[in-house]
Protein backbone atom coordinates (compact mmCIF):
# COMPACT_ATOMS: atom_id res chain seq x y z
CA UNK A 1 0.00 0.00 0.00
CA UNK A 2 1.39 3.71 -1.13
CA UNK A 3 1.33 6.09 1.80
CA UNK A 4 -1.50 8.24 2.06
CA UNK A 5 -2.74 10.68 5.06
CA UNK A 6 -5.71 9.28 7.30
CA UNK A 7 -8.84 11.85 8.28
CA UNK A 8 -11.44 10.46 10.83
CA UNK A 9 -14.33 13.08 11.00
CA UNK A 10 -17.14 13.06 12.99
CA UNK A 11 -19.45 14.92 10.90
CA UNK A 12 -21.03 14.37 7.38
CA UNK A 13 -19.88 18.49 7.00
CA UNK A 14 -16.28 17.80 8.31
CA UNK A 15 -16.07 14.53 5.43
CA UNK A 16 -17.41 16.91 2.67
CA UNK A 17 -14.59 19.57 3.93
CA UNK A 18 -11.97 17.12 4.09
CA UNK A 19 -12.66 15.91 0.61
CA UNK A 20 -12.62 19.14 -1.26
CA UNK A 21 -9.24 19.95 0.36
CA UNK A 22 -7.90 16.88 -0.71
CA UNK A 23 -5.77 16.39 -4.21
CA UNK A 24 -6.92 12.76 -4.73
CA UNK A 25 -9.50 11.94 -1.77
CA UNK A 26 -11.28 8.54 -0.88
CA UNK A 27 -13.74 8.38 0.99
CA UNK A 28 -13.72 4.85 3.24
CA UNK A 29 -16.49 3.02 4.88
CA UNK A 30 -15.95 -0.50 5.70
CA UNK A 31 -12.82 -0.61 4.22
CA UNK A 32 -13.33 -4.68 2.62
CA UNK A 33 -13.22 -3.66 -1.28
CA UNK A 34 -10.67 -0.53 -0.65
CA UNK A 35 -8.27 -2.06 1.55
CA UNK A 36 -7.57 -5.12 -0.84
CA UNK A 37 -7.46 -2.61 -3.57
CA UNK A 38 -4.86 -0.77 -2.27
CA UNK A 39 -2.56 -3.48 -1.22
CA UNK A 40 -2.66 -4.18 -4.83
CA UNK A 41 -1.76 -0.71 -5.65
CA UNK A 42 -4.68 -0.42 -8.01
CA UNK A 43 -5.98 2.29 -5.72
CA UNK A 44 -3.67 5.26 -4.15
CA UNK A 45 -5.72 8.00 -2.76
CA UNK A 46 -3.77 10.56 -1.45
CA UNK A 47 -6.17 11.12 1.32
CA UNK A 48 -8.32 8.72 3.19
CA UNK A 49 -11.40 10.11 4.79
CA UNK A 50 -12.48 7.24 7.37
CA UNK A 51 -16.53 7.50 7.68
CA UNK A 52 -16.82 5.07 10.38
CA UNK A 53 -17.17 7.96 13.00
CA UNK A 54 -19.55 9.36 11.74
CA UNK A 55 -22.81 8.10 14.29
CA UNK A 56 -25.71 10.18 12.06
CA UNK A 57 -24.40 7.98 8.81
CA UNK A 58 -25.28 4.69 10.86
CA UNK A 59 -28.97 2.86 11.65
CA UNK A 60 -31.93 1.81 10.56
CA UNK A 61 -35.54 3.31 10.65
CA UNK A 62 -38.54 2.67 9.66
CA UNK A 63 -41.08 5.21 8.80
CA UNK A 64 -45.06 4.31 7.29
CA UNK A 65 -43.91 2.30 4.67
CA UNK A 66 -40.01 3.58 4.00
CA UNK A 67 -37.16 1.79 5.88
CA UNK A 68 -34.64 4.45 5.98
CA UNK A 69 -30.87 2.73 6.47
CA UNK A 70 -28.23 4.72 7.44
CA UNK A 71 -24.68 4.14 4.85
CA UNK A 72 -22.40 2.97 7.22
CA UNK A 73 -24.85 0.15 8.59
CA UNK A 74 -22.95 -2.55 8.13
CA UNK A 75 -24.59 -6.01 6.17
CA UNK A 76 -24.56 -7.84 9.61
CA UNK A 77 -26.69 -5.25 11.04
CA UNK A 78 -29.32 -5.13 8.39
CA UNK A 79 -29.27 -9.21 8.44
CA UNK A 80 -29.99 -9.05 12.15
CA UNK A 81 -32.35 -5.90 12.53
CA UNK A 82 -35.99 -7.22 13.23
CA UNK A 83 -37.76 -3.70 11.60
CA UNK A 84 -35.94 -4.99 7.87
CA UNK A 85 -36.13 -8.84 8.31
CA UNK A 86 -39.90 -7.68 9.19
CA UNK A 87 -40.89 -5.06 6.82
CA UNK A 88 -38.15 -6.26 3.50
CA UNK A 89 -36.57 -9.67 4.49
CA UNK A 90 -35.27 -10.13 1.00
CA UNK A 91 -33.15 -7.35 1.90
CA UNK A 92 -32.10 -8.55 5.61
CA UNK A 93 -31.39 -12.16 3.82
CA UNK A 94 -29.64 -10.31 1.01
CA UNK A 95 -27.58 -8.57 3.16
CA UNK A 96 -26.47 -12.05 5.59
CA UNK A 97 -25.44 -14.02 2.25
CA UNK A 98 -22.91 -11.01 1.26
CA UNK A 99 -19.09 -12.39 1.48
CA UNK A 100 -18.42 -13.86 5.35
CA UNK A 101 -19.23 -13.18 8.71
CA UNK A 102 -16.40 -10.88 9.45
CA UNK A 103 -16.63 -8.97 5.90
CA UNK A 104 -20.22 -8.35 7.31
CA UNK A 105 -19.01 -6.91 10.02
CA UNK A 106 -17.62 -4.24 8.51
CA UNK A 107 -18.57 -3.83 5.09
CA UNK A 108 -21.73 -1.31 5.00
CA UNK A 109 -24.32 -0.51 2.29
CA UNK A 110 -22.92 2.56 1.40
CA UNK A 111 -19.85 1.23 0.77
CA UNK A 112 -21.34 -1.56 -1.66
CA UNK A 113 -23.07 0.67 -4.00
CA UNK A 114 -20.43 3.49 -4.07
CA UNK A 115 -18.11 1.03 -5.77
CA UNK A 116 -20.85 -0.57 -7.70
CA UNK A 117 -18.75 -4.30 -8.15
CA UNK A 118 -20.74 -5.51 -11.75
CA UNK A 119 -21.26 -8.67 -8.94
CA UNK A 120 -21.97 -6.94 -5.88
CA UNK A 121 -25.76 -7.87 -4.32
CA UNK A 122 -26.72 -4.73 -2.61
CA UNK A 123 -27.55 -2.55 -6.29
CA UNK A 124 -30.10 -4.91 -7.36
CA UNK A 125 -32.19 -4.81 -4.30
CA UNK A 126 -31.65 -0.79 -4.28
CA UNK A 127 -33.04 -0.80 -8.11
CA UNK A 128 -35.48 -3.41 -7.96
CA UNK A 129 -37.48 -1.99 -4.82
CA UNK A 130 -37.22 1.47 -6.33
CA UNK A 131 -34.93 2.73 -3.62
CA UNK A 132 -33.84 6.33 -3.22
CA UNK A 133 -30.07 7.13 -2.36
CA UNK A 134 -29.90 10.10 -0.63
CA UNK A 135 -26.82 11.76 -0.52
CA UNK A 136 -25.09 15.09 1.09
CA UNK A 137 -26.16 17.45 -1.84
CA UNK A 138 -29.34 15.93 -3.21
CA UNK A 139 -31.67 12.63 -3.77
CA UNK A 140 -30.88 9.87 -6.61
CA UNK A 141 -33.53 7.23 -7.89
CA UNK A 142 -31.75 3.76 -7.36
CA UNK A 143 -32.59 3.29 -11.05
CA UNK A 144 -30.30 5.95 -12.24
CA UNK A 145 -27.33 5.24 -9.20
CA UNK A 146 -25.56 2.57 -10.84
CA UNK A 147 -24.41 3.98 -14.21
CA UNK A 148 -21.50 1.28 -15.15
CA UNK A 149 -18.69 -0.71 -14.56
CA UNK A 150 -17.71 0.65 -11.14
CA UNK A 151 -19.34 4.32 -11.58
CA UNK A 152 -22.25 5.52 -10.28
CA UNK A 153 -24.07 8.66 -10.87
CA UNK A 154 -22.25 10.26 -7.33
CA UNK A 155 -19.46 13.39 -7.84
CA UNK A 156 -16.39 13.24 -6.77
CA UNK A 157 -16.82 14.91 -3.54
CA UNK A 158 -20.52 13.78 -2.71
CA UNK A 159 -21.02 11.17 -0.16
CA UNK A 160 -24.02 9.07 0.90
CA UNK A 161 -26.11 9.80 3.50
CA UNK A 162 -28.56 6.86 3.63
CA UNK A 163 -30.77 4.81 1.44
CA UNK A 164 -34.95 4.96 1.56
CA UNK A 165 -36.43 1.45 0.55
CA UNK A 166 -40.33 1.52 -0.20
CA UNK A 167 -41.53 -1.59 1.62
CA UNK A 168 -42.83 -3.59 -1.62
CA UNK A 169 -45.54 -6.42 -1.37
CA UNK A 170 -43.46 -9.52 -1.70
CA UNK A 171 -39.85 -9.60 -2.58
CA UNK A 172 -36.97 -12.14 -3.53
CA UNK A 173 -33.49 -12.68 -4.34
CA UNK A 174 -31.81 -14.96 -5.78
CA UNK A 175 -28.21 -15.53 -6.40
CA UNK A 176 -25.81 -18.16 -7.83
CA UNK A 177 -22.84 -17.23 -6.02
CA UNK A 178 -18.88 -17.89 -6.68
CA UNK A 179 -18.53 -20.38 -3.85
CA UNK A 180 -14.69 -18.26 -3.12
CA UNK A 181 -15.81 -15.03 -2.93
CA UNK A 182 -19.69 -15.12 -2.47
CA UNK A 183 -20.15 -12.60 -5.59
CA UNK A 184 -23.03 -13.15 -7.76
CA UNK A 185 -21.74 -14.59 -10.51
CA UNK A 186 -25.90 -13.80 -11.52
CA UNK A 187 -28.04 -12.73 -9.40
CA UNK A 188 -31.48 -11.34 -9.86
CA UNK A 189 -33.59 -9.79 -7.00
CA UNK A 190 -37.83 -9.43 -7.73
CA UNK A 191 -40.11 -7.13 -6.08
CA UNK A 192 -43.83 -7.07 -6.47
CA UNK A 193 -45.14 -3.68 -6.20
CA UNK A 194 -48.71 -2.10 -6.42
CA UNK A 195 -47.70 -0.98 -10.08
CA UNK A 196 -46.29 -4.40 -11.20
CA UNK A 197 -43.41 -6.57 -10.77
CA UNK A 198 -39.50 -4.79 -10.79
CA UNK A 199 -36.76 -7.03 -11.75
CA UNK A 200 -33.22 -5.98 -11.51
CA UNK A 201 -30.67 -8.16 -12.42
CA UNK A 202 -26.39 -8.26 -11.00
CA UNK A 203 -23.21 -10.19 -11.81
CA UNK A 204 -24.49 -10.63 -15.15
CA UNK A 205 -23.75 -6.95 -17.17
CA UNK A 206 -21.09 -4.37 -16.78
CA UNK A 207 -23.53 -3.30 -13.79
CA UNK A 208 -26.84 -4.01 -12.10
CA UNK A 209 -29.51 -2.53 -14.11
CA UNK A 210 -33.32 -3.05 -14.21
CA UNK A 211 -34.91 -5.70 -16.59
CA UNK A 212 -37.50 -4.22 -18.13
CA UNK A 213 -37.94 -7.21 -20.76
CA UNK A 214 -38.46 -9.62 -17.38
CA UNK A 215 -40.85 -7.70 -15.86
CA UNK A 216 -42.91 -7.21 -19.04
CA UNK A 217 -42.59 -10.91 -19.51
CA UNK A 218 -44.26 -11.36 -15.85
CA UNK A 219 -46.71 -8.40 -16.56
CA UNK A 220 -49.33 -10.76 -17.12
CA UNK A 221 -48.99 -13.61 -14.41
CA UNK A 222 -46.03 -13.12 -12.01
CA UNK A 223 -44.94 -16.94 -11.83
CA UNK A 224 -42.09 -18.49 -12.81
CA UNK A 225 -43.43 -20.65 -16.19
CA UNK A 226 -44.42 -16.62 -17.83
CA UNK A 227 -39.99 -16.70 -18.12
CA UNK A 228 -39.88 -20.64 -19.79
CA UNK A 229 -39.57 -19.28 -23.45
CA UNK A 230 -37.42 -15.85 -21.86
CA UNK A 231 -33.79 -15.23 -23.41
CA UNK A 232 -31.56 -12.92 -22.07
CA UNK A 233 -29.48 -10.59 -24.67
CA UNK A 234 -26.09 -13.16 -24.63
CA UNK A 235 -23.68 -10.33 -26.76
CA UNK A 236 -24.39 -8.04 -23.46
CA UNK A 237 -23.50 -10.39 -20.85
CA UNK A 238 -20.05 -10.72 -18.93
CA UNK A 239 -17.35 -13.40 -19.60
CA UNK A 240 -14.63 -14.28 -17.69
CA UNK A 241 -12.97 -17.26 -16.26
CA UNK A 242 -16.12 -18.02 -13.84
CA UNK A 243 -18.64 -17.75 -16.38
CA UNK A 244 -18.98 -17.83 -20.47
CA UNK A 245 -21.60 -15.27 -21.86
CA UNK A 246 -23.71 -18.16 -22.52
CA UNK A 247 -23.86 -19.56 -19.31
CA UNK A 248 -24.56 -15.90 -17.47
CA UNK A 249 -27.53 -15.90 -19.91
CA UNK A 250 -28.87 -19.03 -19.09
CA UNK A 251 -28.35 -18.11 -14.96
CA UNK A 252 -29.81 -14.93 -15.45
CA UNK A 253 -33.19 -16.91 -17.02
CA UNK A 254 -32.91 -19.25 -14.13
CA UNK A 255 -32.24 -17.15 -10.97
CA UNK A 256 -35.07 -15.10 -12.18
CA UNK A 257 -37.34 -17.86 -12.43
CA UNK A 258 -36.19 -19.32 -8.79
CA UNK A 259 -36.94 -15.37 -7.43
CA UNK A 260 -40.25 -15.73 -8.82
CA UNK A 261 -41.04 -18.46 -7.39
CA UNK A 262 -39.61 -17.44 -3.78
CA UNK A 263 -41.62 -13.90 -4.26
CA UNK A 264 -44.75 -14.50 -2.81
CA UNK B 1 2.35 8.93 12.05
CA UNK B 2 -0.25 8.51 14.00
CA UNK B 3 -0.94 7.80 17.90
CA UNK B 4 -3.76 5.81 18.51
CA UNK B 5 -5.29 4.48 21.64
CA UNK B 6 -6.80 1.44 22.17
CA UNK B 7 -7.50 -1.60 24.43
CA UNK B 8 -5.89 -4.96 23.69
CA UNK B 9 -6.97 -8.33 25.80
CA UNK B 10 -8.02 -5.52 28.35
CA UNK B 11 -4.99 -3.69 28.24
CA UNK B 12 -4.68 -0.04 27.36
CA UNK B 13 -2.62 0.40 24.57
CA UNK B 14 -0.94 3.01 22.99
CA UNK B 15 0.94 2.94 20.12
CA UNK B 16 2.48 5.15 16.66
CA UNK B 17 1.34 4.04 13.41
CA UNK B 18 1.77 4.79 9.85
CA UNK B 19 -1.91 5.73 8.24
CA UNK B 20 -1.37 2.48 5.95
CA UNK B 21 -0.35 0.02 8.75
CA UNK B 22 -3.19 -2.96 8.97
CA UNK B 23 -4.16 -3.45 12.40
CA UNK B 24 -3.05 -7.22 11.83
CA UNK B 25 0.95 -6.07 11.87
CA UNK B 26 0.47 -3.47 14.32
CA UNK B 27 -0.88 -6.20 16.72
CA UNK B 28 1.81 -8.57 15.79
CA UNK B 29 4.55 -6.38 14.74
CA UNK B 30 4.17 -3.59 17.64
CA UNK B 31 2.54 -5.39 20.15
CA UNK B 32 4.43 -8.90 19.26
CA UNK B 33 1.47 -10.72 19.69
CA UNK B 34 2.05 -13.04 16.83
CA UNK B 35 -1.12 -15.31 17.57
CA UNK B 36 -3.05 -13.55 15.26
CA UNK B 37 -1.20 -15.16 12.01
CA UNK B 38 -1.55 -13.54 8.61
CA UNK B 39 -2.74 -16.31 5.83
CA UNK B 40 -3.68 -14.92 2.45
CA UNK B 41 -3.30 -10.74 3.57
CA UNK B 42 -6.55 -10.72 0.93
CA UNK B 43 -9.08 -11.37 3.82
CA UNK B 44 -9.96 -14.39 2.29
CA UNK B 45 -8.88 -17.34 4.99
CA UNK B 46 -9.30 -15.64 8.20
CA UNK B 47 -6.44 -16.89 10.25
CA UNK B 48 -5.90 -13.16 11.28
CA UNK B 49 -9.80 -13.31 12.69
CA UNK B 50 -9.90 -10.91 15.90
CA UNK B 51 -12.46 -9.60 18.28
CA UNK B 52 -12.72 -5.62 17.80
CA UNK B 53 -15.97 -4.40 20.14
CA UNK B 54 -16.79 -8.25 20.00
CA UNK B 55 -17.57 -8.90 16.49
CA UNK B 56 -15.59 -10.82 14.44
CA UNK B 57 -13.05 -8.81 11.89
CA UNK B 58 -10.72 -9.63 9.50
CA UNK B 59 -7.51 -7.79 11.02
CA UNK B 60 -5.72 -7.87 7.37
CA UNK B 61 -8.59 -5.96 6.08
CA UNK B 62 -8.46 -2.65 8.70
CA UNK B 63 -6.41 0.00 9.35
CA UNK B 64 -4.86 -0.04 12.45
CA UNK B 65 -5.79 3.73 12.64
CA UNK B 66 -9.31 2.17 12.79
CA UNK B 67 -8.89 0.77 15.40
CA UNK B 68 -8.51 3.62 18.04
CA UNK B 69 -10.97 3.79 20.60
CA UNK B 70 -11.57 -0.02 19.99
CA UNK B 71 -11.64 -2.88 23.15
CA UNK B 72 -9.75 -5.67 20.63
CA UNK B 73 -9.86 -9.09 21.52
CA UNK B 74 -6.91 -11.58 19.82
CA UNK B 75 -6.01 -15.25 20.60
CA UNK B 76 -3.94 -14.55 23.42
CA UNK B 77 -6.72 -12.46 25.76
CA UNK B 78 -8.67 -15.72 25.61
CA UNK B 79 -7.21 -17.88 28.39
CA UNK B 80 -7.35 -17.83 31.93
CA UNK B 81 -3.78 -17.91 33.05
CA UNK B 82 -3.13 -21.61 32.19
CA UNK B 83 -6.72 -22.55 31.95
CA UNK B 84 -7.72 -22.88 28.07
CA UNK B 85 -10.70 -21.07 26.80
CA UNK B 86 -13.48 -23.83 26.90
CA UNK B 87 -13.25 -23.00 22.62
CA UNK B 88 -9.86 -23.46 22.56
CA UNK B 89 -10.18 -26.56 25.10
CA UNK B 90 -12.62 -28.25 22.54
CA UNK B 91 -9.80 -27.37 19.44
CA UNK B 92 -7.21 -29.28 22.07
CA UNK B 93 -10.03 -32.33 22.69
CA UNK B 94 -10.93 -32.80 19.25
CA UNK B 95 -7.83 -32.10 17.51
CA UNK B 96 -9.44 -29.56 15.68
CA UNK B 97 -6.03 -28.90 13.43
CA UNK B 98 -3.18 -30.23 11.70
CA UNK B 99 -1.03 -27.44 11.34
CA UNK B 100 -2.18 -24.85 13.12
CA UNK B 101 -1.88 -21.86 11.16
CA UNK B 102 -5.71 -21.50 10.53
CA UNK B 103 -6.66 -22.14 14.27
CA UNK B 104 -6.55 -19.13 15.97
CA UNK B 105 -9.07 -17.34 13.25
CA UNK B 106 -11.28 -20.87 13.79
CA UNK B 107 -11.48 -20.15 17.20
CA UNK B 108 -12.35 -16.32 17.28
CA UNK B 109 -14.67 -17.33 14.56
CA UNK B 110 -16.53 -20.08 16.90
CA UNK B 111 -16.51 -17.22 19.71
CA UNK B 112 -18.63 -15.24 17.20
CA UNK B 113 -20.87 -17.63 16.38
CA UNK B 114 -21.63 -18.38 19.68
CA UNK B 115 -22.91 -14.34 20.47
CA UNK B 116 -24.88 -14.45 17.40
CA UNK B 117 -26.25 -17.77 17.40
CA UNK B 118 -26.27 -19.69 20.90
CA UNK B 119 -24.45 -22.32 22.66
CA UNK B 120 -26.81 -24.92 20.40
CA UNK B 121 -25.18 -24.57 17.45
CA UNK B 122 -25.50 -27.58 14.73
CA UNK B 123 -23.35 -28.79 11.67
CA UNK B 124 -25.08 -26.72 9.11
CA UNK B 125 -24.62 -23.16 10.92
CA UNK B 126 -21.10 -24.05 11.87
CA UNK B 127 -20.06 -24.98 8.18
CA UNK B 128 -22.19 -22.04 7.08
CA UNK B 129 -20.61 -19.72 9.86
CA UNK B 130 -17.19 -20.86 8.39
CA UNK B 131 -17.74 -19.48 4.93
CA UNK B 132 -14.20 -17.06 5.40
CA UNK B 133 -12.18 -19.29 7.25
CA UNK B 134 -10.00 -21.67 5.38
CA UNK B 135 -8.34 -24.47 6.35
CA UNK B 136 -6.09 -26.71 4.18
CA UNK B 137 -5.03 -29.74 5.92
CA UNK B 138 -8.11 -31.29 8.27
CA UNK B 139 -11.32 -31.50 5.64
CA UNK B 140 -12.79 -29.40 8.67
CA UNK B 141 -14.84 -32.17 10.20
CA UNK B 142 -13.15 -32.34 13.54
CA UNK B 143 -13.46 -28.06 13.41
CA UNK B 144 -16.73 -28.72 13.49
CA UNK B 145 -16.87 -31.06 16.01
CA UNK B 146 -14.65 -28.56 18.20
CA UNK B 147 -16.66 -25.51 17.72
CA UNK B 148 -19.71 -27.05 19.01
CA UNK B 149 -18.42 -28.86 22.01
CA UNK B 150 -16.86 -25.35 22.81
CA UNK B 151 -19.56 -23.31 22.05
CA UNK B 152 -21.41 -25.87 24.67
CA UNK B 153 -18.75 -25.72 27.01
CA UNK B 154 -19.10 -22.06 26.97
CA UNK B 155 -22.39 -22.55 28.92
CA UNK B 156 -21.66 -24.30 31.22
Amino acid sequence: MYEFSYHRPASVAEAAALITRAVDGKFVAGGQTLLPTMKHRLASPSDMIDLGGIAELEGIVVNGNIVTIGAMTAHADVAASTEVREAIPALAALAGNIGDPAVRNRGTLGGSIANNDPAADYPAAVIALGATVRTNQREIAGEDFFTGMFETALEEDELIVAVDFPRPEAAAYMKFENPASRYAIVGVFVARTAPGPRVAVTGATACAHRAHRLEEALQGACNAAALDDFRAPVERMNADIHASAEYRAHLVKVMAQRAVAACV
Amino acid sequence: MLTINLAVNGQPVSGEVEARTLLVDFLREQLRLTGTHVGCDTSQCGACVVMIDGKSVKACTMLAAMADGAEVTTIEGLANGAELHPMQQAFMDHHGLQCGFCTPGMVMSGLDMVNRHGNDLDDATVRRELNGNICRCTGYQNIVKAIRTGAKAMEE
